[in-house]
């Protein structure tokens, strides 16, 4: 059983126009075997989140504090965070150059396990998991996302997360831009990997859609960089019926209406 | 990363625009000549066409200081006189990327310093030969296309033959070992003649402190299959200009493969020249630059005749405060040469701020009768948002970064085929990237 914790955090960036303050105080515990969806329109800092326990340094910590069974996450690097057991299934996976899927998946689980793989049951596994996920064999041989579709860059971050087995996955988006198909299988993805019982997922998504096949314990509704609204289950039920419209009030009014003029 | 794919026209080709705003040529700034206030070019002598160059070859101006005088790669000056070429301004089209400074005289003084050492091991039946100026078969398969290679050929004293005999087939490799020992400019000339309808693979292995100036001559008779890799793993402080022109016949396969690591200035040009139909040439390069490294490879493909087919592939990564690569494909598919298949591509990695690959591609093409001619050139940046990926997926830095450069390189370096040869290499090619580590 582990624990990962965030306490009160607060996130900046900066822009041309200055440091802008993105999460002001968002706290959350996420214990292994929850899942906790994090909902909430765009703009409001959901991904923010997300890139923030990865350690993307275009975010600047400024209050607060990220635990994992008590560790110092915001004082790991980017690739002892990793180790450690976070994961981030990224919103836009990068093309990376020159290496293969093959090569990258080797390396990657390598420095997360502290030693390499036995290789015969690993090109088994990645074969295996590649299947399930309806991902061509094909694919192992190219580059690391260079020339993936939207839905196959998809499929390929869930790819990782199965093999990587990591102790908190965060998924960031992972739905958008996905048909019915894709989404089920990258929905089933997330579903064997939380069922080996040794996970807790943060699932970041706009839509509701995706929790029709991914069904969270929490529900968080994240506006102008606070949760504003937490609950169980039926809370995405009734965000699906109603929309982010009956948050529009206070200090998260000008953003909605920013994000829904974006919309419509 | 921007990329230019398969535009089947003469794109890049030079225009008569003078320059790019505010894009400073290198050579340009460096050349002495521009540097006081002398401009004045007008003592030369009248330029005369090679034997090579036949009908094409036009009449031929430089120095105007205004455009870039050839537009087609047909009309480049060739001649074994080098009172044929003008002192250089840096202003040349061939000249315009490269240190003139920096050549340590190989462009505008007498070559007499001692060329590297020629070491030849070779497995039996290939015949070794060290030649004077007037051996037949100087002369055989180039002709010098720029000053610094015709100043090599009017100071070279003897020449090192290297013949595979026709229809043998060699297994293993011939090993030319050239050892450079001076610092003074010189001129070395090699001539491989491949016999008809052999099989053979030779290495010309550059080390060692040189200045010099190289003229490789490469004929590949009928129907014969010959691979050359040349390696550049000079000292830090090594000038290395070097034409390597090969001309094939009916049916040849001819593999080049340029691998540049080590020197200060090393400028390759690499030609192929088809002479006859149903030949093949493929040519691969790797270039890996060093802070204040200056590496030039300037290609020429001449389809002169039909159903030839061409492929060309130069990857190159580049780090480190002025390091410079320029790469330059000329692919030329005359007007006879329906039924061409040609391709040409290349690739550069960036991967630290401060450093600069220039990247051209000029594709002519004469006929509309032909089976392909594509060209493509893409340099990209091994950015923070790769190294973000990797790390976040538990790799540490300097393992993602070797992941990536090796992973890109080793495309070129798989196609030696030596194994020895390409574990060599890899190791290089980390010991240039553990360089960028400190």
């Amino acid at each position: 059983m582990s624990t990962l914790e965030i306490k009160d955090l607060h996130v900046s960036i900066e822009t041309e126009q200055g440091t802008k303050e993105i999460l002001k105080g968002v706290s959350l515990t996420i214990k292994t075997g929850e899942t906790h969806a994090i909902m909430g329109p765009n703009g409001s800092g959901k991904s923010t989140l997300a890139s923030t326990i990865a350690g993307h340094p275009r975010y600047n910590v400024t209050r607060g504090t990220i635990t994992l069974d008590g560790e110092d996450v915001l004082a790991m690097s980017v690739d002892q965070r990793a180790r450690a057991g976070v994961f981030l299934a990224m919103q836009y996976p990068v093309e990376v150059p020159g290496v293969t899927m093959t090569n990258f998946l080797r390396t990657a689980k390598t420095a997360i396990d502290g030693e390499a793989p036995a290789l015969r049951t690993w090109t088994k596994d990645v074969k295996a998991a590649m299947q399930q996920l309806r991902i061509d064999a094909d694919f192992a041989q190219r580059n690391v996302n260079e020339g993936f579709s939207g839905g196959e860059k998809k499929r390929v971050e869930i790819l990782q997360l199965e093999l990587f087995k990591p102790k908190f996955a965060v998924l960031d988006e992972t739905d958008s831009g996905l048909d019915v198909d894709a989404l089920k299988v990258v929905s089933e993805g997330v579903n064997r990997a939380h069922a080996t019982g040794n996970m807790g997922t943060l699932l970041i998504t706009h839509y509701t859609r995706i929790l029709r096949y991914i069904k969270p314990d929490f529900v968080h509704v994240f506006v102008d960089g606070q949760v504003v609204e937490e609950g169980g289950p039926e809370l995405a039920d009734r965000l699906e019926e109603e929309g982010y419209d009956r948050y529009a009030t206070g200090a998260g009014a000008a953003t909605i209406a920013a994000a829904a003029a974006a919309q419509a | 990363m921007t990329e230019i794919t398969t535009e089947k026209a003469r794109i890049g080709a030079p225009s008569a625009q003078p320059f790019i705003d505010g894009f400073t040529e290198e050579g340009e700034n460096l050349s002495p000549v521009n540097t006081g206030t002398n401009t004045s070019t007008t003592s030369e002598l009248a330029p005369s066409a090679g034997p090579l160059a036949g009908a094409s070859a036009k009449s031929h101006s430089h120095g105007g200081g205004v455009g870039i005088p050839d537009s087609s790669r047909a009309g480049r000056l060739t001649s074994y006189k080098l009172a044929d070429f003008k002192p250089l301004t840096g202003l040349e089209e061939d000249w315009r990327f490269t240190p003139l400074k920096r050549l340590r005289g190989l462009h505008n003084e007498v070559l007499s310093g001692s060329a590297p050492s020629v070491a030849v091991t070779a497995p039996e039946g290939i015949v070794v030969e060290t030649v004077g100026r007037d051996d037949v078969r100087i002369g055989s398969a180039a002709i010098p296309e720029d000053r610094v290679s015709a100043n090599a050929w009017e100071n070279f004293t003897e020449a090192t033959v290297i013949t595979v005999p026709a229809e043998l087939q060699l297994d293993g490799e011939v090993s030319v070992l050239l050892t450079g020992t001076s610092t003074e400019a010189s001129a070395q000339h090699i001539v491989i003649v491949a016999g008809r309808f052999s099989k053979s693979r030779i290495v010309l292995d550059h080390q060692g402190s040189a200045i010099v100036s190289e003229n490789v001559e490469i004929l590949v008779e009928d129907g014969a299959e010959l691979t050359v890799i040349s390696l550049q793993e000079w000292n830090d402080d090594a000038v290395h200009a070097s034409s390597q022109q090969a001309k094939l016949g009916r049916d040849a396969k001819f593999k080049h493969i340029v691998v540049s690591l080590g020197g200060d200035v090393v400028r390759m040009t690499p030609s192929t020249r088809f002479t006859a139909p149903g030949a093949e040439a493929e040519m691969f390069g790797l270039y890996f630059a060093d802070a204040g490294q200056h590496l030039e490879q300037r290609l020429f493909v001449d389809h002169a005749v039909a159903n030839c087919k061409s492929r060309v592939l130069y990857k190159g990564a580049l780090q480190g405060r002025n390091a410079h690569t320029v790469w330059v494909g000329d692919v030329l598919i005359r007007k006879e040469a329906e039924g061409t298949d040609s391709y040409e591509a290349n690739r550069n990695l960036v991967l630290t701020d401060g450093a600069r690959a220039d990247s051209v591609p000029n594709l002519e093409i004469e006929t509309g009768l032909i089976e392909g001619a594509g060209h493509a050139s893409a340099t990209g940046r091994f950015d923070d948002e790769h190294l973000f990926y990797l790390m976040a997926r538990g790799i540490p830095e300097d393992v993602a970064r070797r992941l990536v450069v090796r992973g890109f390189l080793n495309e070129i370096i798989q196609q030696i085929k030596v194994p020895a040869l390409e574990e060599r290499l890899t190791e290089a090619v980390e010991r240039e990237l553990a360089a960028s580590d400190n």
